[in-house]
């Protein structure tokens, strides 16, 4: 269970608050999707539960089935369980995905007291992913992301998530970028991962992800703030009237 | 003309100039030998080069060269296992040529018996004024390997050259010649384990033709001095690869001097320098571009940790009839600490008019933002470091594109980093 409590962050360089007093709790099993206006702190918030440096929390909590994660770094925080796909996956050349997939899986089994994977069973288990998410195996030789298309860097952020298995998963508008059928494969790569014990957490702007992917509650951040909850129909409401009259509500 | 006549010596020059004293005449070599040691303790004699003479800017050997041990002349030193699994060793212990293993058809002799018969001694330095590296070898170096490597010898087996230090002084030679056609891969390994002052100068002859993959590793420990110098000569149609790893020393000085002699032929240098602690570490090339439609790319990339400081000089020249030469040059750092620092100067010479030359360099820091993405899957901060300064510096390893070496290599790589990463 993931709860937000009261949470506000900053920009570390130069003190700018974009999260100015987030509340929300997601539970155990459930799937909660947060929509909001361009600039609204949608990415701020991924990117402060994963734990990212250039934010700084100054008043508030998150905490992670009753634990406080913030003093955790950011692999720590994945250790834990958190996966964030990045809104935009970085490219790092020089690092071979299969090789960065390799050490991140070891490391998370390493964290959490199980034992390391030997490579044919790592390669068995990519391979699987990779198949069903209709990823090019050929492609985990090349560099971390380097020269992948928009859709490409999105599924493989999905592959990362199905390999590491966590417990709370963040989606930043995983279905920007994909076309129809990537968004279907994609939509069915996490519905695959709901469970009992997985929070599931999904950022978009868009209805039509969320016909794949039905969420249990629809949540507006405006202005560094949760200004709405509501049901999967909110989601519906939203993209028939925008967000004027909330916005109007909420000022 | 030299001012520096006129400035009180310092411990190390006195200590090097009493050492030779004392270790003259138990060197071996015949009379021709003799003069050009004598030759060389002259140079020395007018001092050791500061920061004012323009090939040691960046390293002030006079300063930096603060301590100059005696000989330990009984001092054990034991080979090592080679870089490249089934290498035939030719291990030089602590300055003694030991028993070579040496590969069919090669001939293989031991430096102290050529100096004797004075075979080698055109091979003594200095070059020039400048040349302190090989005036200090030139006039202490006592043994080595000479190895052979007849036409069209294709070797299957490594040949790994040792100089493996225990202590006090060691000044060592090595020769190769590889003759027309020949292919090798050769490693040259510096390394030991006492607060020594080493040098080595090495001569490579490639002769037309021939393809020679040649890796110079520098592992000296902490606080050893060690001063290097290979000097090459590439024939027509060559192929030479020559691959530089510093990753060791306290003060290191590694001179490349390469004559791209023939028509046609191809250089390649690599290098790698992870500095660590409070090295200084000196890569000094200078290129001459002979030969026409000779090609040469230079490839350094440098990880400065704690307050190590490098600097990489590279000077090409191209001669006035090397028309069509192609040579680039890339320089590029990766800093990990606020109080470390590279220098990099490259330097073009040319006086042909149909050449094609570049250069550059960078001094870049660990991308946060990497960085954050490889700990955001739960690597923790120090492999994931790790992850990104070998692929920083695995780019110019790649490329050598032999499976055993890169091997070898990124195993050095990851055992560098998990001791000072
Ligand atoms: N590191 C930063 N430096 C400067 N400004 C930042 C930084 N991070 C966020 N901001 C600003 O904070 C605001 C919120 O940005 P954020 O990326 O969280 O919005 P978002 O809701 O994800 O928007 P979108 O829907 O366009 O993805 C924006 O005005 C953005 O410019
Ligand atoms: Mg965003």
């Amino acid at each position: 269970m993931l709860e937000i409590k009261n949470l506000h962050a900053r920009i570390a360089e130069d003190g700018t608050e974009i999260l100015r007093g987030v509340d929300l709790t997601v539970k155990a099993g459930e799937v909660a999707a947060i929509m909001g206006p361009n600039g609204s702190g949608k990415s701020t918030l991924s990117y402060v539960l994963a734990g990212r440096e250039d934010y700084e929390v100054t008043e508030g909590d998150i905490l992670f089935n009753g634990e406080s994660i913030l003093e955790m770094d950011p692999a720590e925080r994945a250790a834990a369980g958190l996966f964030l796909a990045f809104q935009y996956p970085m490219e790092i050349p020089g690092v071979a995905t299969m090789e960065f997939l390799k050490v991140a899986m070891n490391a998370q089994r390493k964290a959490r007291g199980q034992e390391e994977l030997k490579i044919p069973e790592l390669m068995k288990r990519v391979r699987g992913a990779a198949e069903a998410l209709d990823m090019d195996i050929s492609m985990l030789k090349r560099p971390l992301n380097v020269g992948f298309s928009g859709g490409e860097k999105k599924r493989a952020e999905i592959l990362q998530m199905k390999l590491l298995e966590p417990a709370l998963c963040v989606l930043d508008e995983t279905d920007s970028g994909l076309d129809i059928d990537a968004l279907k494969i994609v939509a069915d790569g996490v519905n695959a991962l709901r469970s009992p014990d997985r929070t599931i957490v999904v950022i978009t702007h868009y209805q039509r992800l969320l016909d794949y992917i039905v969420p249990d509650s629809v949540h507006v951040l405006y202005r560094g703030r949760v200004v709405r909850s509501g049901e999967k129909e909110l989601a519906q409401e939203l993209e028939k009237n925008g967000y004027a009259g909330l916005v109007g509500e909420a000022a | 003309m030299n001012i520096q006549t006129q400035i009180r010596r310092t411990a190390a020059e006195d200590a090097l100039l009493q050492a030779f004293v004392e270790r003259a005449e138990y060197l071996p070599g015949d009379t021709e030998v003799a003069e050009k040691r004598s030759a060389a303790v002259e140079l020395l004699k007018r001092g050791l080069p500061n920061r004012k003479v323009e090939a040691w800017h960046y390293t002030d050997l006079r300063r930096l060269l603060s301590f100059v041990p005696a000989f330990d002349l009984t001092a054990h030193a034991a080979p090592r296992e080679p870089l490249l699994a089934g290498s035939a060793v030719l291990p030089v212990l602590n300055g003694v040529a030991g028993e070579a293993q040496v590969p069919e058809g090669i001939s293989v002799a031991s430096v102290a018996s050529k100096l004797t018969d004075g075979s080698l001694a055109s091979l003594l330095g200095p070059a020039d004024a400048d040349d302190t590296v090989s005036a200090i070898n030139s006039a202490f170096a006592a043994d080595g390997f000479a190895v052979d490597i007849p036409a069209g010898t294709a070797l299957e087996r490594p040949i790994e050259l040792q100089n493996v230090q225990a202590g006090g002084q060691v000044h060592t030679r090595f020769a190769v010649r590889a003759g027309e056609d020949a292919k090798a891969t050769i490693v040259e390994r510096q390394t030991g384990e006492g607060d020594a002052l080493v040098s080595s100068v090495s001569h490579l002859d490639v002769g037309d033709g021939a393809e020679i993959l040649y890796l110079i590793i520098q592992e000296q420990p902490e606080g050893a001095s060690h001063l290097g110098q290979i000097n090459v000569k590439i024939g027509k149609d060559a192929k030479l690869t020559l691959f530089v790893m510093n990753a060791g020393g306290k003060l290191v000085r590694q001179e490349l001097r390469l004559v791209a002699e023939g028509e046609g032929s191809e250089f390649r240098l690599r290098g790698v320098n992870l500095l660590s602690g409070e090295t200084h570490c000196d890569v000094t090339m200078v290129l001459d571009h002979v030969g026409p439609a000779t090609v040469s790319t230079e490839t350094i990339r440098n990880v400065v940790t704690d307050k190590a400081e490098g600097a990489f000089q590279g000077q090409i020249r191209v001669a006035r009839q090397a028309q069509k030469t192609d040579a680039k040059m890339a320089c590029n750092t990766l800093l990990l600490s606020d109080e470390g620092g590279f220098s990099s100067k490259p330097e073009l010479e040319i006086f042909a008019d149909d050449v094609a030359c570049g250069h550059g360099a960078t001094v870049t820091e660990i991308e946060a933002d990497h960085l954050f993405y490889l700990m955001a899957r739960g690597i923790d901060e120090k492999t994931a470091r790790g992850l990104l300064v070998k692929a920083f510096v695995a780019e110019v390893i790649e490329e050598l594109e032999n499976e055993p070496v890169i091997e070898a290599l990124e195993a050095k790589l990851d055992a560098w980093f998990a001791k000072h990463g």
